[in-house]
């Protein structure tokens, strides 16, 4: 299995940098379209300068080549990875990226997970209690939260549970003059990052829900389970085992394809918890017009989104031994 | 679900009156200051919603703000499913390198996250009306893009489409006249996703301040109650709800349709 793994991982990684390529082509060409360059940005950031001044700093900068040899000079930094300089946080663009990303990442994989558990649940008891007025009322609570704004969401929550009860902290990871024994200060962060995960995993969940709900309808009536029921096997086994474990795949699928989304969803609900990750940086650069680090923003959230995927389809591969030698033969077949 | 259809159904009725009707119902700019700042609502029958912090009339704004989210959720929708219905049969008919061209470039727009997207070509465009519609579509279509080329691959295959060949229909019309009109059915089921998706997303660009500042945005409603939510929390709650309720009624809606339209799938029941 662990050569197969790697393998697979390799595969997938070489399938990306297409994607990789098209994406910075892509941002390049925006950038290229917006009015106003990094000059000017940088001008109006430090309230200076003539157009001599400007001219001399675009010449420095290689912003007065020709859009072929600008377009050259730009992959060569994406390639080493060198982003540029960002004006808003006053730092180089990849070491403001590196800096937050391991917030976002907790943030993701925690409100994904719990996404993905909540959803799973709450579709198998409507499944298996299915035309009752259960099925009905978990249905539409799902539905209702997936039509709330993440953001909206978040803020309802801090007026009740911050505000009201003060059951949560109102910003940030992690209290300033707080713990700082390895215990303590992981307890500090997940009191810290509890609402933020809680939004974002209720709102996006319905997905989730449907799938396992739509899933479980149909492998319980498949012939499996009939036989598994012949066989005189217990009935709570037959859910787990038998209906609600292949059910399963569709869901975990789903993970991967929506993790794009929801790392958007963490640019709102970043900001609103004061959460120093991708998402509140991607708001800070839109917010101050800083291009090169909006860019960098870009490409270091679909680089996130395909790691995501590849870690998805390798959770997928472990839940179904059908396809475990085929996904890591043939690679993504999407 | 069929209910539900029929609820959402008349939401969505009573939004899209009020919106065109806004400017009968509530003349003049909304953003006008026009009463004692934070009077509550539902208790001045001349403010039914209150007014905000600064004494605008929260009932016109909400009023004026059912226009921006469905003009630009209904278009940034009609621009998404556009597109990914012309690339779709493009990919799905011509196939070759121009089908694998065309899937990589939908798979690298799927692939960056939806509203970070959005919010670089807002960044980079210019934050007006016309920037946010053209950032959610672009953001948007690779759903349908890969749906209809799906449908478009399979119809590909059928006896009429040789017959239509053999007619001496040019491609072009054997691909946009006989073989398109079967493959958008699934389509169906995609908009209701999509034209809610798309009030959301425009709704959560107004609450970072990135849309047009000139005009009231259910979302820009919610950026401006934050600033007093302790004192004040209907002023976040009331737009809230109104996205929320919109957003539920399209998504009811798109799925008594989706049901209507493909019964066959029980997962749906």
């Amino acid at each position: 299995m662990a050569r197969g793994t790697g393998s697979f991982i390799l595969r997938r990684l070489v399938h990306a940098v297409p994607v990789i390529l098209i994406v910075a082509v892509g941002v390049f060409l925006l950038l290229a379209a917006a009015p106003g360059d990094a000059v000017d940005a940088y001008l109006a950031q430090t309230g200076s300068g003539d157009t001599g001044f400007a001219a001399q700093l675009r010449q420095q900068w290689g912003l007065d080549e020709s859009l072929p040899v600008r377009f050259l000079m730009y992959m060569e930094s994406v390639v080493t990875l060198d982003l540029g300089w960002s004006v808003a946080v006053s730092a180089p663009v990849t070491e403001a990226i590196l800096v937050r990303l391991p917030s976002t990442i907790l943030l993701m994989t925690s409100a994904i997970l719990l996404a993905a558990v909540l959803g799973s649940v709450l579709g198998a008891v409507a499944a298996m209690r299915r035309g009752s007025p259960l099925d009905g009322t978990i249905t539409t609570i799902g539905l209702a939260l997936n039509a709330m704004p993440g953001f909206w969401l978040g803020l309802i929550f801090i007026v009740v549970f911050v505000v009201g009860l003060g059951w949560f902290p109102l910003a940030g990871m992690s209290t300033i003059d707080g713990p700082t024994d390895p215990v303590g200060h992981a307890l500090d962060i997940a009191w810290h990052l509890a609402l933020p995960v809680i939004t974002l995993a209720l709102t996006y969940m319905a997905l989730y829900m449907r799938l396992m709900r739509g899933a479980m309808i149909e492998t319980r009536a498949s012939d499996w389970v009939r036989a598994a029921r012949a066989r005189g096997l217990p009935s709570g086994r037959i859910v787990r085992g038998h209906i609600a474990r292949p059910a399963l795949l569709p869901v975990v699928t789903m993970l991967g394809l929506q993790a794009g989304a929801m790392l958007g969803g963490s640019v709102v609900i970043e900001t609103v918890f004061a959460i120093p990750g991708l998402g509140s940086l991607a708001y800070i650069a839109v917010s101050r017009r800083d291009l090169p680090l909006v860019a960098g923003v870009v490409l270091a959230g679909t680089v996130l989104v395909i790691v995501i995927n590849i870690v998805v389809d390798l959770a997928y591969a472990r839940l179904d031994p059908r396809v475990a030698d085929e996904r890591v033969r043939s690679g993504p077949n999407r | 679900m069929r209910l539900g259809g029929w609820i959402g159904a008349t939401w969505l009725l009573v939004v899209t009156l009020v919106a065109i009707a806004a400017p009968l119902l509530a003349p003049g700019d909304p953003l006008n200051l026009v009463a004692r700042p934070l009077i509550a609502p539902f208790i001045n029958p001349g403010f039914p919603f209150g007014t905000d912090q600064l004494g605008r009339d929260v009932t016109a704004m909400l009023m004026h703000g059912a226009r921006v989210s469905l003009v630009v959720g209904l278009a940034a929708a009609a621009g998404a499913i556009g597109i990914g219905i012309l690339v779709g049969t493009l990919a799905g008919f011509l196939g070759g390198r121009l089908d694998t061209t065309l899937m990589r470039i939908t798979e690298a727009f799927q692939t960056v996250p939806t509203f970070i997207l959005a919010l670089a070509m807002v960044s980079a465009l210019g934050a007006s009306t016309g920037n946010v519609i053209l950032a959610i579509a672009i953001s948007s279509w690779p759903a349908t893009a890969r749906l209809v080329r799906a449908e478009v691959l399979s119809l590909r295959q059928r006896d009429y489409v040789d017959a239509a060949r053999m007619a001496g229909l040019r491609p072009f019309d054997i691909a946009f006249r006989e073989i398109l009109p079967g493959a958008l059915h699934p389509v169906v089921a995609l908009v209701g996703v999509t034209v809610g998706g798309a009030i959301l997303v425009e709704s959560a660009l107004a609450f970072l301040g990135l849309s047009d500042p000139n005009l009231v945005s259910w979302g820009g409603m919610i950026a401006n109650g934050r600033a007093v939510i302790r004192t004040a929390p209907s002023l976040v709650a009331i737009p809230g709800i109104a996205v929320a309720l919109t957003v539920l009624s399209v998504s009811l809606v798109g799925d008594a349709l989706g049901t209507r339209l493909a019964p066959r799938s029980r997962a749906y029941a």
